[in-house]
């Protein structure tokens, strides 16, 4: 549904993102990783439109959306989150939530059935939906909760989910990763899923691109990219026991 | 409870007709078209665009519609809509780069404080048709009558009273329809996280131009009437960065996020002035500019949510029943 073609995004002289392709089939969840500094949130900003590219083409649904504005892309049917939680502070969680759902789908919906959609987006992630919730008081996990619903709200095709996990404990990121596996399954939303750390990632994505300084070094399957020399060299071995912890969590994939 | 504002304002619209004298007339009819034009302000200025440029909105509209009339004959009910035009012209050329290029916060201010000096500037300098710093009369059409429709001079008092408590009303119900729409909220959102709004679907650029030009039309309204019931503009009064300063100052004392919080802060600052005009007359001219300076410094510190907003949140507090006081 997703094709990215040679896109490159050059900062000054410095290309953060160099010639990367890749394809993304409906219904997948793809891990774009990559060491800090390899170009893998640029890709993402640029596949989202907060970044234009410098050359290349992105194609979602047959239409051309590189060098969109970011408002368009999400009504196009792309919901994206941040690493970093970007929550409207001073608004309740559902009007956070109501917001996307009524300002983010190609067919505004009407007040009514901008919340609805927003108590439904937030039931999914289990957050409260009532309208006294407020953002002051959700912890790091919360808020990451809050930015998934908010982007499920728009009704996405595609979420581009950004979860640098790093304000998390272990117990916490494993079940943000099978909230996206969860998503995946219950609203048939392909999922591109960014992260730095391979190992719980590896648990739930079919298929993994890695980059580094702006290249895609290897893609395929989660183990034999966790085996490709290229990819360890990359990691330098770090993580190597996580990832295949994160491997031998996978359940009935027998490839 | 729910009949007491329609008690007021009732109250309000009779008071004049029980013979009230001609200067508290006076002070209540500015009271309440001050009011109008700092509720045009706050409109956009509670949701973060700050803007110190609404000096130019209100010389547009006080300007063009006086040389039209004294230049061309044109009556002001064909002048005000020119005005307005123009007004969103002006609004558009200096919103949509402030906002393509997320002009925001102090940088915002600062465009919009030359946009209000710019336009004190050209009034002085086109003084042939201006008359300059020394200020313009609109030509009179009550020679034979005592008042002229066409012209909308009016010599008795109490029907400027009703002009402007109608055109006051009129702002408070567009702050109540801003209010309660769904871009309201978009734009509060846009005003704590701008990137994150656009990337749920928000058209930040168009939602802030929008609420800008409601803002920058209502405050050309206030700036054509000021002209026409004052019967004479200077640039200082209308444009420039004083009155602009002055709008600000005056949201701020009466709280931008109540609903009469800026009539509020117009009484105030207008009770200000002529107390300090009449404790120490004209001698000290920048008195009241260095007056404001210091108070807008301690009401920012010590009563950012204004007198209406601060008063309303201790009377909140003080009941132990919450009220729902929907004024905002």
């Amino acid at each position: 549904m997703l094709s990215v073609r040679e896109i490159t995004k050059v900062f000054g002289g410095f290309k953060a993102v160099d010639r990367v392709s890749f394809d993304v089939a409906e219904g997948e969840i793809l891990g774009l990783i990559g060491p800090n500094g390899s170009g893998k949130s640029t890709t993402f900003n640029l596949i989202a439109g907060a970044l234009a590219p410098s050359g290349g083409s992105i194609e979602f649904l047959g239409r051309d959306i590189a060098g969109s504005p970011a408002s368009h892309v999400a009504r196009f049917g792309i919901g994206r989150t941040y690493q970093i939680p970007r929550p409207f502070r001073k608004l309740s969680l559902l009007d956070n939530v109501a917001l996307a759902a009524y300002y983010g789908q190609s067919e505004q919906p009407s007040r009514e059935k901008a919340y609805a959609q927003a108590q439904d987006a937030l039931g999914l992630v289990s957050l409260p939906s009532s309208e006294h919730a407020r953002v002051d008081g959700l912890g790091a996990a919360g808020l990451k909760k809050l930015e998934l619903a908010r982007a499920l709200a728009t009704q996405p095709k595609l979420l581009l989910a950004d979860e640098s996990l790093g304000g998390l404990d272990e117990s916490e990121m494993g079940a943000a990763a099978d909230m996206l596996a969860m998503i995946r399954d219950r609203r048939g939303v392909t999922i591109i899923w960014v992260e730095h750390i391979m190992g719980v990632l590896m648990r739930v994505v079919d298929r993994c691109v890695v980059l580094d300084h702006g290249e895609v070094i290897a893609t395929g399957k989660p183990h034999a990219v966790a085996n490709d020399p290229k990819v360890i060299e990359v990691y330098l071995g770090t993580d190597a026991e996580e990832v295949q912890k994160g491997i031998a969590q996978r359940q009935g994939d027998a490839t | 409870m729910r009949a007491l504002p329609w008690i007021l304002l009732a109250a309000l619209a009779l008071a004049p007709l029980m013979g009230m004298g001609n200067y508290p007339l006076h002070m209540l009819i500015q009271v309440l078209l001050w009011g109008f034009v700092y509720t045009g302000w706050s409109v956009m200025g509670r949701l973060g665009l700050v803007s110190f440029g609404h000096g130019a909105f209100l010389g547009i509209g006080a300007y063009v519609v006086v040389m039209l009339w004294n230049s061309y004959g044109i009556s002001p009910w064909i002048g005000l809509p020119i005005a307005l035009v123009l007004a969103a012209v002006v609004a558009l050329l200096i919103g949509y780069p402030c906002f393509r290029f997320k002009i925001v916060g102090h940088y915002f201010a600062l465009v919009t404080l030359a946009l209000s000096e710019i336009a004190r500037l050209l009034i002085v300098a086109l003084r042939d048709h201006t008359g300059g710093s020394l200020g313009v009369t609109p030509k009179t059409d009550l020679t034979e009558s005592s008042y002229s429709l066409v012209a909308m001079q009016f010599s008795n008092k109490l029907v400027w009273f009703y002009i402007v408590l109608a055109v006051w009303l009129a702002g408070l119900w567009v702050w109540k329809k801003v209010d309660q729409s769904m871009a309201r909220l978009a734009l509060e959102a846009i005003s704590q996280e701008e990137d994150a709004a656009g990337s749920i679907g928000i058209n930040v650029t168009r939602l802030k131009l929008g609420i800008t030009l409601i803002s920058a039309l209502m405050t050309c309204v206030g700036g054509a009437l000021y002209a026409q019931y004052q019967a004479y503009v200077n640039p200082d009064s209308v444009a420039g960065i004083g009155i602009s300063l002055q709008m600000v100052f005056g949201v701020i004392a009466g709280g931008m996020y109540v609903r009469l919080g800026p009539t509020v802060g117009a009484a105030f600052t207008l009770l200000l002035a002529e107390s300090l005009r009449l404790m120490f007359g004209n001698s000290l001219h920048a008195l009241d500019s260095t007056i404001y300076g210091l108070m807008l410094i301690l009401f920012i510190i010590f009563m950012p949510k204004g007198i209406l907003g601060g008063a309303l949140e201790a009377i909140r507090r003080k009941k132990p029943m919450p009220v729902s006081a929907q004024n905002a």
